[in-house]
C-alpha cells in the first residue's frame, strides 16, 4: 500500500490544534478524526466515489491552516460588496472566522443562532455532537473537516417556530494567505413542525486559491420544512469540497438546491436520510464549468422508511474544457414499501472540449415502489437555433437564449424570487450574447 | 390481490428440469493451476509453440491480478487451486467423424436436453456444434458450410486448420490482461468456437453451439472467436443448461467478435445453467466477457441475450464501435430468484463517426434474487455525431428481491446525443385485474404480463430461440400467482 496522501495536512494540525475550540474531549474527536483522514487520505480516482475526479491538486498543495493569522477586513468587505447586497439576516465569515461586525443575525423567537467556536467553547456536547454524528464513514473529507473545523454556526430552531425570512451565511475567502484552508460547519437542528430557510453562499476575491472543506448537518424533525441553498461562486481558482448531511424525521420536507459557478474544483456530496415515514425531499441543482474547471455532484438518498418520497433535477451546462460530473443514487431498503423516487440529469455541452460523466443509480430492495431515473447529454438544437435565427436574433444570443432557458426550470424552483433573479444575471452573465435578451427576462 | 408470498415459494420451489448427470469417462488433470498445467493443456491439444507461448503470457498477467470486486454480487473467494482445467470426454482421442462415432451416452444427454441433432439437422436447419465439457464432439452441416466458404468448427479444429486466422484475431478484441477472468480463460481456455465468414458470403444457415458443463468441479473455459470479413452476414445462437451439482463451478468464457466493412453479426443467447438451490447452494458461476468489434465502417453487432440461469451472472456483452457509422446493438432479459444474483450489462464505445448504439435492458427480480444492470456508454472526442439510447426496466416480484441500475455516461464529444432511462416497477395490480376480469387465470396474465415486459427484447430473437425463451421464462414464473 501507498502512503496516504494527506499533504502537509498532519502537521499543520500540530501547529493549530491549541487554537482549535472546544475542551479537552472535543480536541481528542479531533485527533481521531484526524487519524482516520490520515489512514485513507485525500480519496483517489481508484475510489468509486472519486472515479472523475481527481484529488491530485488538493494532495499536492502547502496548506495553511492560518487561524491564528488575523482576518484581513479591508480585503473581506471589497469581497463581500461583490456577493451581491442581502437586506434579510446573515452570518458573515472571512476566511473561515465569523464576523460579527458584518453579521445582523438577530435572534428571533424560537430560533437561537451561535457562532460555531463559541457554541463549541461554550457546550462540549455539541462537539461531541458534530464529531459523533456526523458521519465520517461517508467521506474521509468528512473526517478531515471534523479535524479541523474552527468556526462555521450552529442554528436552532425550537418546535413550532416558522421562519419565512431566508437566512444567509455568506463564507468570504480573500488572497490575502496564499494556499489557504478553511472548514467551516454548520449545524441545523430544526425541531418539530418548525420552518426554516438557509443560504449558504460561498465568494472569493479573484485572486483567492483557498481550499474550502466544509460540512452542513440538517438534522428535520417531525414535520419540519428546511431549505437549504448553497451557491458556490468561489474565485475560479479555488478549491472547494462540500458535504450536506440531511436526516430526516416522519412527515418532514427538505428542499435542497445547490448552484456551483465557481472554484477550478468544485465536489459536493448529498447525503439524504429519509428516516421517517411520509418524510419527502427535492433536490434541485445546477452545475456550470468553463475554462478548466471541473465540478463534481454527488447526491444519494436512503429511503429507509415507508411511503418516502423523492425528486431530483440536475443540470449541468459545460464550456470550454470544463467538466461536469454528476453521480446520482437512490437507494430504497428493504423496509421502504411505497417509495417514489423520481431523479433526473440532463447536461448541455456547449464546446467541443468540455466533458460530461453521469451515472444515475439505484439500488431497490423493495418491491411495491415507484422509482425512475433519466440521463441525457446532448447539445442545443439545431431546429430551435434555426427557428431564433430566422426571427432576427445573432448566432451568439440565439445559443445564449437557448441555454439560459435549459436552465430555466432549475432556477422557477428557487422559490426566492431576489435570489432568481440574481442567479438569472450571474448565469447569463457567462453566456456571450445574452446580454440582448436580458433585458426583457 | 396482492402477489401472495406461497405463490413465491412455489416460483421459487420450480425444479430444475434439465438437471441430471451423465457418467462418462472423463481424461480430467489434477486440481490446480501453475504452468505446467498450461503446457499440458496445451500438449494435450497439439497446439503451435506461439499459442502456448500466448497462454503463458495471460498467466502470468492473471497471477498479478485480482478477481474484480466491484459487482453488486456476492460469494465465498473462490479457490482456483481447486479446480481442474481440464477434462476430455474419452471418445475424444480418435476423434468422431460422423455422429455414429460419437458415444452415444453423449447423444443421450442431448436427447434429454432436446436437442435432437439429426433432426435439428433436417428440421431447422440449424448446424451444431456441441461442446460438451471443453472438447467438441459433433459439428454437422460442415460441407454445407464448407461450399459457402464459411468456417465453423471447433476452436482446437481452427487452431490446427487455420492457425493464421487465429492468430491474426485470438485476443485482437478481448486482449489477454483485459480483465481477470479474461486472462485466466486466455491461460487455461480449452475449447470453443471458430466461425469466419468470408468476404460477402451471408451465412446460408444460423450457427449454434449448445454448451454444456458436465463432469463435477471442472471448470469450463470456452472461448469463441467470430469473424466477419466485408459484406459478410452471420447469426450466432449460443445457448446452455448444466446438469444438478451441489458444487459451485466456474464458467469463465470470453467470445470475441470481429465485423469488418459492412458486416454484420447477430449474436443471441439463451442462458439457463443450474442456478443452485433454494438457499444458493450450488450453482453455476458464470464470469464471462464477451466483446465484439466493429472494425469496419457501416458495421453492427447485435447481442441479444436471455439469462434465467447460473447461480452468478458477471456479464456485460459489449460493443467497440470503431468504424464511422458502425452501429451496436444491446437486448437483454435477465431473470434472477431465490437465491441467483446478476450483475449484468453492456458497454458501447463510440469511437468513429456517426456511431449509433441502443441498449435495450429488462430486468426481472423473484424470490430474494438480486438483478443489477451496470452499463458504460462512452463517447470519445473524435466520436461525431454519436448516438445512443438506454432503456432499463425493472420489475420486481416479491418483498425480498432487489433490482439495480448502475449507467456510467461519459461524453467527450458534444454533438453526441445520449439519453437512458430507467424505471423500477412491481407488476400492476391493475393489469392483472384487468386480465382476470377477462377470464384468464392469474398465472396465465402474470405469463402475459412478463412477456409483454420483455417482449422487445424476444423480437430480437431468432425464432427458435424466441420460442424457448418464452417457454423458459412461462416454466420460471409458473406458480408466481394464485
Amino acid at each position: 500500500m501507498s502512503t496516504a496522501a494527506t499533504a502537509n495536512l498532519l502537521p499543520e494540525f500540530e501547529r493549530v490544534s491549541a487554537s482549535l475550540p472546544g475542551d479537552a474531549r472535543v480536541a481528542e474527536r479531533r485527533r481521531a478524526a484526524l487519524a482516520r483522514f490520515a489512514a485513507s487520505g485525500f480519496p483517489s480516482q481508484r475510489d468509486e466515489a472519486w472515479r472523475y475526479t481527481s484529488t491530485a491538486g488538493l494532495a499536492r498543495r502547502k496548506h495553511s491552516v492560518a487561524i491564528d493569522t488575523p482576518v484581513n477586513l479591508a480585503r473581506g468587505r471589497a469581497a463581500l460588496a461583490a456577493a451581491g447586497a442581502w437586506d434579510g439576516p446573515q452570518c458573515v465569515f472571512v476566511d473561515g472566522s465569523h464576523r460579527p461586525d458584518l453579521s445582523n443575525a438577530v435572534a428571533a423567537a424560537g430560533l437561537r443562532i451561535r457562532p460555531f467556536a463559541a457554541a463549541v467553547a461554550e457546550d462540549g456536547r455539541i462537539g461531541e455532537r458534530f464529531a459523533g454524528w456526523g458521519g465520517e464513514e461517508l467521506s474521509p473529507m468528512i473526517s478531515l473537516n471534523a479535524a479541523f473545523a474552527a468556526d462555521g454556526v450552529v442554528i436552532d430552531v425550537a418546535d413550532g417556530a416558522e421562519h419565512g425570512e431566508p437566512l444567509r451565511l455568506l463564507f468570504v475567502m480573500t488572497a490575502d494567505v496564499r494556499d489557504r484552508a478553511v472548514f467551516p460547519r454548520v449545524i441545523v437542528r430544526a425541531g418539530q413542525r418548525s420552518s426554516l430557510a438557509v443560504v449558504e453562499q460561498y465568494v472569493g476575491e479573484s485572486a483567492a486559491d483557498g481550499f474550502t472543506n466544509t460540512v452542513t448537518q440538517i438534522h428535520a424533525g417531525e414535520g419540519a420544512r428546511v431549505t437549504h441553498y448553497r451557491l458556490q461562486d468561489e474565485s475560479p481558482k479555488a478549491y472547494h469540497v462540500g458535504n450536506l448531511i440531511v436526516s430526516q424525521e416522519r412527515a418532514s420536507e427538505v428542499v435542497s438546491h445547490s448552484l456551483s459557478f465557481g472554484a477550478l474544483l468544485a465536489r459536493q456530496d448529498i447525503h439524504i436520510m429519509l428516516s421517517g415515514p411520509e418524510s419527502s425531499v427535492t433536490l434541485n441543482g445546477l452545475y456550470m464549468a468553463e475554462g478548466r474547471q471541473h465540478v463534481d455532484h454527488h447526491t444519494r438518498i436512503d429511503h429507509f422508511e415507508p411511503t418516502t418520497r423523492s425528486e431530483e433535477y440536475y443540470k449541468g451546462i459545460l464550456g470550454g474544457h470544463g467538466r461536469g460530473v454528476f453521480n446520482g443514487k437512490v437507494v430504497v431498503h428493504q423496509h421502504a414499501i411505497k417509495t417514489d423516487a423520481q431523479q433526473s440529469n440532463k447536461n448541455l455541452l456547449l464546446s467541443n472540449d468540455a466533458e460530461v460523466d453521469t451515472k444515475p443509480e439505484l439500488e431497490i430492495y423493495a418491491d411495491d415502489v415507484k422509482c425512475a431515473h433519466g440521463a441525457t447529454v446532448g447539445q442545443l438544437d439545431e431546429d430551435a437555433l434555426f427557428y431564433l435565427r430566422s426571427r432576427g436574433l445573432d448566432e451568439s444570443a440565439a445559443r445564449a437564449l437557448l441555454t439560459y432557458a435549459f436552465a430555466g426550470d432549475i432556477l422557477g424552483r428557487l422559490g426566492i424570487a431576489r435570489l432568481q433573479k440574481e442567479l438569472a444575471a450571474r448565469i447569463a452573465g457567462r453566456l456571450p450574447g445574452a446580454a440582448e435578451f436580458l433585458e426583457a427576462v | 390481490m396482492a402477489t401472495s408470498a406461497n405463490d413465491v415459494e412455489a416460483l421459487i420451489s420450480k425444479g430444475y428440469k434439465a438437471g441430471f448427470i451423465t457418467e462418462v469417462e472423463s481424461d480430467t488433470a489434477p486440481p490446480g493451476l501453475n504452468e505446467d498445467v498450461i503446457r499440458l493443456i496445451s500438449s494435450k491439444k497439439n497446439e503451435p509453440e506461439w499459442l502456448l507461448e500466448w497462454r503463458l503470457g495471460a498467466f502470468r498477467q492473471w497471477l498479478k491480478k485480482e478477481a474484480p470486486r466491484w459487482a453488486h454480487v456476492r460469494h465465498q473467494p473462490i479457490d482456483y487451486q481447486a479446480i481442474s482445467y481440464y477434462s476430455a470426454p474419452k471418445s475424444r482421442k480418435d476423434g468422431p467423424k460422423s455422429l455414429d462415432e460419437v458415444d452415444p451416452k453423449l447423444l443421450e444427454t442431448y436427447e434429454k436436453l432436446g436437442i435432437p441433432l439429426r433432426e435439428r439437422e433436417i428440421l431447422a436447419g440449424v448446424a451444431v456444434d456441441a461442446v460438451f465439457d471443453s472438447v467438441s464432439v459433433a459439428t454437422t452441416f460442415r460441407e454445407k458450410l464448407a461450399e459457402a466458404g464459411v468456417i465453423f468448427c471447433s476452436f482446437s479444429e481452427a487452431v490446427q486448420n487455420h492457425p493464421e486466422l487465429v492468430r491474426k484475431y485470438l485476443g485482437s478484441v478481448v486482449p489477454v490482461a483485459d480483465n481477470f477472468y479474461a486472462a485466466l480463460n486466455s491461460a487455461v481456455f480449452s475449447d470453443g468456437s471458430f466461425c469466419y465468414i468470408p468476404k460477402g458470403v451471408r451465412c446460408p444457415m444460423e450457427l449454434s453451439t449448445y454448451f454444456r458443463i458436465n463432469a463435477a468441479k471442472t471448470g469450463q473455459f470456452e472461448r469463441t472467436l467470430i469473424v466477419a470479413e466485408e459484406g459478410s452476414y452471420v447469426s450466432y445462437l449460443e445457448g446452455c443448461t448444466a446438469p444438478m451439482r451441489d458444487e459451485n463451478q466456474l464458467h469463465a468464457a470470453v467470445v470475441e467478435l470481429v465485423a469488418m466493412k459492412d458486416a454484420r453479426i447477430k449474436y443471441s443467447t439463451v442462458q439457463n445453467w443450474y442456478p443452485g438451490d433454494e438457499e444458493g447452494r450450488g450453482g453455476i458461476y458464470n464470469f464471462v466477457t464477451k466483446r465484439g468489434e466493429c472494425r469496419g465502417e457501416n458495421s453492427q453487432i447485435s447481442w441479444t441475450q436471455v439469462e434465467t440461469g447460473s447461480a452468478i451472472t458477471w456479464k456485460y456483452p459489449s460493443c467497440v464501435l470503431t468504424g464511422d457509422n458502425s452501429t451496436g446493438e444491446f437486448y437483454s432479459v435477465a431473470l434472477t430468484n431465490n437465491c441467483q444474483q446478476a450483475d449484468t450489462g453492456t458497454k458501447m464505445i463510440h469511437i468513429g463517426r456517426n456511431t449509433r448504439s441502443t441498449i435495450i435492458s429488462k430486468g426481472i427480480s423473484a424470490g430474494r434474487g438480486q438483478n443489477a444492470y451496470r452499463g458504460l456508454v462512452k463517447v470519445t472526442k473524435g466520436a461525431d455525431n454519436a448516438r445512443n439510447y438506454t432503456q432499463c426496466d425493472s420489475l420486481l416480484i416479491g418483498p425480498k428481491c432487489g433490482a439495480h441500475t448502475f449507467p456510467y455516461i461519459e461524453v467527450k464529444n458534444p454533438t453526441a446525443r445520449v439519453e437512458h432511462e430507467a424505471t423500477t416497477s412491481k407488476v400492476s395490480e391493475d393489469q392483472l385485474f384487468y386480465c382476470r376480469s377477462r377470464g384468464i387465470s392469474r398465472e396465465d396474465a402474470l405469463n402475459m404480463i412478463v412477456n409483454g415486459f420483455c417482449r422487445e427484447v424476444f423480437k430480437e430473437l431468432p425464432m427458435e430461440f424466441a420460442v424457448e425463451a418464452q417457454k423458459l421464462l412461462g416454466v420460471s414464473l409458473e406458480g408466481a400467482v394464485g
